[in-house]
């Protein structure tokens, strides 16, 4: 083992003076000590490209919520799942019976809970208007304060602060069956009209779509998670599949900045449409380097 | 003796929790607050052992009895956190957005490259790589067969994800091509999950057959 030797420990902390013991055997064995300074990486030069493909996307979507404020009227295509949502409410406010909206088991953080916390409030304005009782159980104490705070802004943003009730919005618990059969439970006691499934769902999909389906309420469900979208499928009136769900809060709100968001993310599907129709035709030829750029990013 | 008692006490509870399949029932509903409850109780047990304890309370501690100064550095998270306490005083539960914006800001940063990585720029790497592999001559008349229908299936199930154009004419031909596809693989994916709940069941039923009535 001669020679220089390099290695980098983990975690590198800035001004960390690190005795570095080298046991070495050649002709004869020896001990050496040495002292080392190890500075800290502000930038992970290995997600380089990753973070330029971010700028980029990022920049597209700033494009488009830009254009879109400027007035231009933007096209966006036909959700079934979503023109229920006014059905849902009608049935229940008719019915006089209350509705229900779970969020899943996901974080305040997760992608799929801010895109149900976003239809929530949509869907919180029209229950303002017509006084339906809008139940949510919360899998997180986070989530709660969050969608207490969102439900809040909705009915006032209605002018109706007076039909808020904070305590139709809940902690239940975050245990994941626990919540499932907690739900369960409220569901068959309190029977509401629509029940919305919307957020990040794992093996209580089906428990609680099934419940749902068995008490007759209509049921509007949509999830980023593909192992759980066939329940959904199966149980559910209609179902908003991966990206629909995302694209939920601009085709309920038509707000300019939130449209002109979705028109961004399907330029980044061109783009990513792009990449794989070139990338084909290229490796087909024997052109590698769109294979070698991706294998080096991952 | 504990260990007779925890079996007959999970046997009487798994058959409380399946009594619900004929209809909601003071068993059931016994069941259901109990296991509400205690994973509440346990929930909050937890945050303090692995929460509460090691990240804000250790440090604090550690800080002014072995002059471990750095510790102090913790005040500001817990700060951060403490503001969700705002919401019990009506006048300040504005503070209560400050931590959210927070978590949901970390949450968001930290999530972005990893989506970006896993989700695109190796889904598209492994999209690409069977025709590397055509090129190469590595694959039989049935794998190519295979990469291309997943070409297809990728290309006609991103179309069906366009939202800002109409789907009619081609894009909504190709559209349509992307839901049999989606819809092939949540059928396989469904039946997956269902082999998985049936083996759970027989896990349970085989519990309440030999653990407890000891029949088999």
């Amino acid at each position: 083992m001669k020679g220089p030797r390099t290695f980098c420990s983990s975690p590198v902390i800035q001004g960390l003076v690190l005795l570095v013991v080298v046991l070495g055997y050649a002709a004869n064995a020896f001990a050496q000590e040495a002292t080392t300074i190890e500075d800290a990486q502000w930038f992970d030069t290995n997600k380089i490209w990753i973070f330029l493909a971010v700028l980029l996307y990022s920049a597209t979507v700033v494009y488009c919520i830009y254009h879109a404020r400027s007035g231009k009227e933007l096209f966006i295509r036909r959700i079934p799942g979503l023109e229920a949502v006014d059905e849902a409410i009608g049935r229940a406010t008719e019915m006089g019976r209350s509705i229900m909206y779970i969020l899943g088991l996901g974080g305040v953080s997760n992608v799929a809970t801010i895109a149900s916390m976003n239809i929530l409030s949509q869907v919180a304005q029209k229950t303002a208007d017509y006084e339906t009782p809008l139940r949510v159980p919360c899998n997180d104490p986070i989530v709660m304060n969050v969608v207490r705070e969102m439900v809040r802004t909705a009915y006032l943003n209605e002018g109706r602060p007076d039909a808020y009730n904070e305590e139709n919005i809940f902690f239940l618990t975050e245990s994941q069956f626990a919540y499932a059969a907690g739900v369960d439970g409220m569901m068959v006691r309190e029977e509401p009209a629509a029940v919305f499934l919307q957020g990040s769902f794992f093996a209580e999909s089906l428990i609680l779509a099934e419940t749902g389906n068995s008490i007759g309420a209509i049921q509007i469900a949509g999830t980023d998670k593909e192992h759980q979208l066939p329940f959904f499928i199966a149980a559910c009136d209609y179902t908003l599949i991966g990206e629909e769900l995302y694209a939920a809060s601009a085709y309920l709100s038509r707000e300019p900045m939130l449209l002109g968001s979705l028109k961004g993310q399907d330029y980044g599907k061109v783009m990513i449409f792009g990449a794989i129709v070139i990338g084909v035709i290229l490796e087909l030829f024997g052109i590698t380097w769109l294979t070698t750029f991706f294998q080096r990013v991952n | 003796m504990w260990e007779l008692i925890g079996i007959w006490l999970a046997a009487l509870l798994t058959l409380c929790i399946f009594s619900f399949l004929y209809r909601d029932n003071p068993f059931y509903r016994f069941a259901e607050h109990l296991f509400v409850g205690v994973s509440v109780g346990y929930g909050i047990v937890l945050t303090v052992h692995q929460g509460l304890i090691p990240f804000a309370w250790n440090p604090l501690r550690d800080a002014f009895t072995q002059q471990q100064w750095i510790g102090l550095v913790k005040i500001i998270p817990i700060c951060i956190g403490a503001l969700f306490f705002a919401r019990l005083f009506p006048a300040h539960g504005w503070l209560i957005r400050y931590p959210i914006a927070i978590l949901i800001g970390v949450g968001s940063g930290l999530a972005i490259p990893n989506v970006m990585r896993a989700d695109i720029f190796e889904q598209v790497l492994g999209t690409l790589t069977p025709f590397a592999q055509i090129h190469a001559g590595e694959l039989d008349p049935f794998q190519i067969f295979g990469a291309i229908l997943m070409l297809l299936g990728v290309i006609s199930t991103l179309t069906y994800f366009f939202f800002s154009v109409e789907h009619r004419g081609v894009v909504g031909g190709v559209s349509k091509i992307g839901i049999v596809f989606l819809m092939i693989g949540f059928g396989s994916a469904f039946g997956n999950t269902v082999m998985g709940r049936v083996s759970l069941l027989i896990q349970r039923v085989d519990f309440l057959l030999a653990d407890w009535l000891h029949l088999i």
